[in-house]
């Protein structure tokens, strides 16, 4: 009897017990959750598996980036969805990251009254639900919007309506192709260039332009290369017919109000990381660099942004993360995402709930996965290397 | 401050140097151009009184079409006659919270577990009736009240629960630590529309047989999982605030692992993460809007309904303003006192 309560009361044993009872217990519910779902599976007639994804889908797309036609199967339709989703979230990153940074940026301004409005707007948005901003943009804004026939033009190429943004389109691809290949081959000359630049100024100590040699290679070629590309092209530009503008591309109005909405929300906090990222990096951080004789743009490019970054790089790696889940926000009006897609209207259609709701769910945290990964790794590499 | 200074020190913010007088005027122009018509539409050309909307004058906001609809906004389609039931219930978690707030400090642990097991189900009861009140079904629920209602409950929820991983992610036992972690990171990692759909198409199908589950219930259910991630991630980090030697001081006193987590750690563990938590609250405030999409109509999901009244067509801007602002005061009241918790903590 002794033998045992001393048994018992050996933490390494007890340990042992609360695990197995907590492995027990979690394996007990899935078997109970697996033969309820198999049961009343078989009541409604479903069977499971993933063959479905085979048959024909039948749903129309309004909005289609991969060449899916109404006959392709579900599969296809659901490669439409995760490209839907992807291109409003990186589209909206790159927006809302500029915007936030100017946010940020003008938060701190020594003018009084930027910051203020800088402070209003942050306020202003954080305080206020994602989907109320999609369902304004969407019904109160877009909607809003004039006719195709008084549509607001942008330089006379691009329209904006009540159906939607219309955009010019590329009649063919090979000069565009070019100046990609030529901008791709000045970022990894400059690249070489200052990764050369940084091992002689610490070998040698002397200094080799890379601020002019960025300008030149990020700057001035790219821009000229796209600007010959873009009056290279033959571009099929939009035109009025009867009620709807012709040509072009269409890019449908659920798109435009999601990433407007994206947008201005997440800027908002995009800019409170941007401004706590630079308050983190303390005044005497500044002086040290000014006391060393380098320049206030130097100071800022090479003391000040360096470290706000590490500090800042987490938080901004989880907002994106975040437009990744938002995007799904969509869903409420219609955007034809992976949510609204395939948990909607393909789940509607085949009743397969289980499978479609695991594939829907693999894609955010496959990518969310992958993400964390990459940015452990970063951070890892920049951290502070202290003793 | 006296006045002169008070004057100086505005003349200094907005006019200190010749550019930043240009920038002031220029910015004070601008928000003059929005503002003006803003409020014009908003207050001077605005119709405040009458019955439809033919008495509103056009050009400026008709606050007769909210005035019609308040009762809708607050509480959806509840019965005009049992609407009392909902502002009982409202005053009721109100005076519970404030008892458990001021109660002596000797029993106010008691007096707050009273409250947190008494005042849920009587919540349920006044709301949804049985025992001698007229039954109301979920589907006639709606507006603030709903709004209200689904945030409340789904952090019972997940405050408890998130509690839980959260100690979970901190605990020696491998097994414990590797299925908080798996729980905390999937619902973080997956959108909450997705969730919602998740909750209301599986909870049905996993439930034995012939269980019907309220499909407010399985919204509630669904945001409470993964609020409780995000509350347990805001606990970790007041977990790990606490210095080491708390937990140690309390094992060498003799306290076993919950003596020493419920008597020593946890209590000055969420008072560090209380402003965290409050944070996620306001988050799932705003999230509950999400419930729009398996078609419960909270505050957003009322507005947005009301716009497609045939008797008041147009009258978009009025319920986007007027929802819009219910939840910026509350978010920003609860962000405010967040903040004033944190400052308060810091010092």
């Amino acid at each position: 009897m002794s033998s045992f309560l001393s048994f018992i009361n050996d933490k390494r044993v007890r340990d042992w017990i609360y695990q197995i009872a907590a492995v027990v217990f979690l394996v007990g519910l899935t078997v109970f959750f697996v033969r309820n779902a198999s049961e009343n599976m078989v009541k409604a007639g479903i069977a499971s598996g993933f063959g479905f994804l085979w048959r024909t889908s039948g749903i129309e797309v309004p909005f289609v980036l991969t060449g899916y036609t109404q006959s392709d199967n579900i599969l296809a339709l659901f490669w439409v969805g995760v490209a839907n989703t992807m291109l409003v979230t990186v589209i909206a990153i790159v927006l809302a990251t500029l915007l936030g940074f100017a946010i940020g940026i003008a938060r701190l301004s020594s003018v009084w009254l930027v910051s203020a409005i800088a402070g209003a707007y942050v306020e202003f948005v954080r305080n206020i639900p994602l989907l109320f901003f999609v369902l304004f943009w969407y019904f109160g804004v877009i909607a809003a919007l004039p006719a195709p026939r008084q549509s607001i033009s942008v330089f006379g190429v691009a329209f904006l309506n009540n159906r939607g943004l219309t955009i010019p389109l590329p009649d063919g691809l090979e000069n565009l192709r070019i100046a990609g290949l030529v901008i791709l081959a000045c970022v990894l000359a400059y690249w070489a260039f200052s990764v050369w630049a940084r091992r002689r100024q610490a070998r040698t100590g002397q200094h080799a332009p890379t601020l002019r040699a960025g300008l030149v290679l990020l700057l001035a070629v790219p821009l000229l290369t796209l600007t010959w590309a873009v009056l290279a092209t033959r571009w099929d530009i939009p035109a009025l017919r009867g009620f709807n503008y012709r040509g072009g591309f269409a890019v449908i109005p659920e798109f435009v109000a999601l990433l407007a909405a994206l947008v201005t929300y997440t800027a908002g906090f995009i800019a409170e990381i941007v401004r706590g990222g630079i308050q983190s990096v303390s005044h005497g951080q500044t002086e040290a660099g000014a006391a060393l004789g380098l320049r206030p743009g130097q100071v800022l490019r090479l003391v000040t942004i360096p470290q706000a970054l590490r500090v800042m790089t987490p938080p901004l790696t989880n907002q994106y993360l975040n437009v990744l889940k938002n995007s799904s926000f969509g869903a409420a009006i219609a955007y034809p995402d992976v949510v609204s897609l395939f948990m909607g209207s393909a789940l509607n259609n085949t009743g397969q709930a289980i499978e479609i709701i695991a594939m829907t769910l693999a894609v955010y945290l496959v990518i969310g996965l992958a993400v964390s990964a990459l940015m452990n790794w970063y951070n890892a590499r920049i951290a502070l290397v202290t003793r | 401050m006296n006045r002169a200074s008070a004057l100086s020190l505005w003349r200094e913010r907005l006019f200190g140097t010749p550019f930043t007088g240009f920038i002031t005027l220029v910015l004070a122009f601008a928000i003059a151009w929005v503002a003006v018509p803003l409020i014009r539409w908003a207050l001077i050309d605005a119709t405040w009184t009458g019955s439809t909307r033919a008495d509103c004058a056009p050009g400026g906001a008709c606050w007769v079409f909210v005035r019609a609809r308040f009762g809708q906004f607050m509480y959806g389609l509840y019965p005009v006659d049992q609407r009392w039931r909902v502002d009982l219930a409202g005053i009721l978690f109100v005076l519970g919270g404030l008892a458990a707030v001021f109660a002596p400090h000797r029993i106010r642990l008691e007096v707050a577990l009273a409250m947190l097991v008494l005042l849920p189900p009587l919540g349920i009861w006044l709301l949804s009736g049985g025992f001698g009140l007229r039954y109301i079904e979920t589907r006639e629920w709606g507006g603030l009240m709903l709004t209200l209602f689904i945030s409340i409950y789904a952090s019972l929820i997940a405050i408890p629960l998130g509690i839980l991983f959260a100690l979970g992610r901190q605990s020696e036992l491998r097994v414990i630590r590797l299925i908080s972690i798996v729980f905390i990171e999937f619902w973080r990692g997956v959108p909450i529309i997705a969730v919602i759909f998740l909750a209301s198409l599986l909870l049905p199908l996993i439930l034995p047989g012939g269980i019907g589950i309220d499909r407010l219930a399985r919204a509630v259910i669904g945001l409470g999982f993964v609020i409780a991630a995000y509350m347990a991630e805001a606990v970790r980090g007041g977990l790990q605030a606490l210095p080491k030697g708390q937990g140690e001081a309390a094992t060498a006193l003799g306290l076993n692992y919950w003596k020493a987590t419920g008597l020593v750690i946890l209590p000055q563990a969420l008072r560090i993460s209380l402003p965290a938590m409050t944070n996620e609250f306001i988050a799932l405030i705003k999230n509950t809007t999400l419930v729009l999409v398996v078609s419960i109509l909270d505050l957003l999901g009322i507005a947005q309904a009301s716009l497609a009244d045939p008797n008041w067509v147009g009258m978009n801007m009025e319920a986007y303003a007027f929802s819009g602002a219910i939840y910026w005061l509350i978010c920003f009241a609860l962000s405010r006192w967040s903040r004033s918790l944190e400052r308060k903590r810091r010092l």
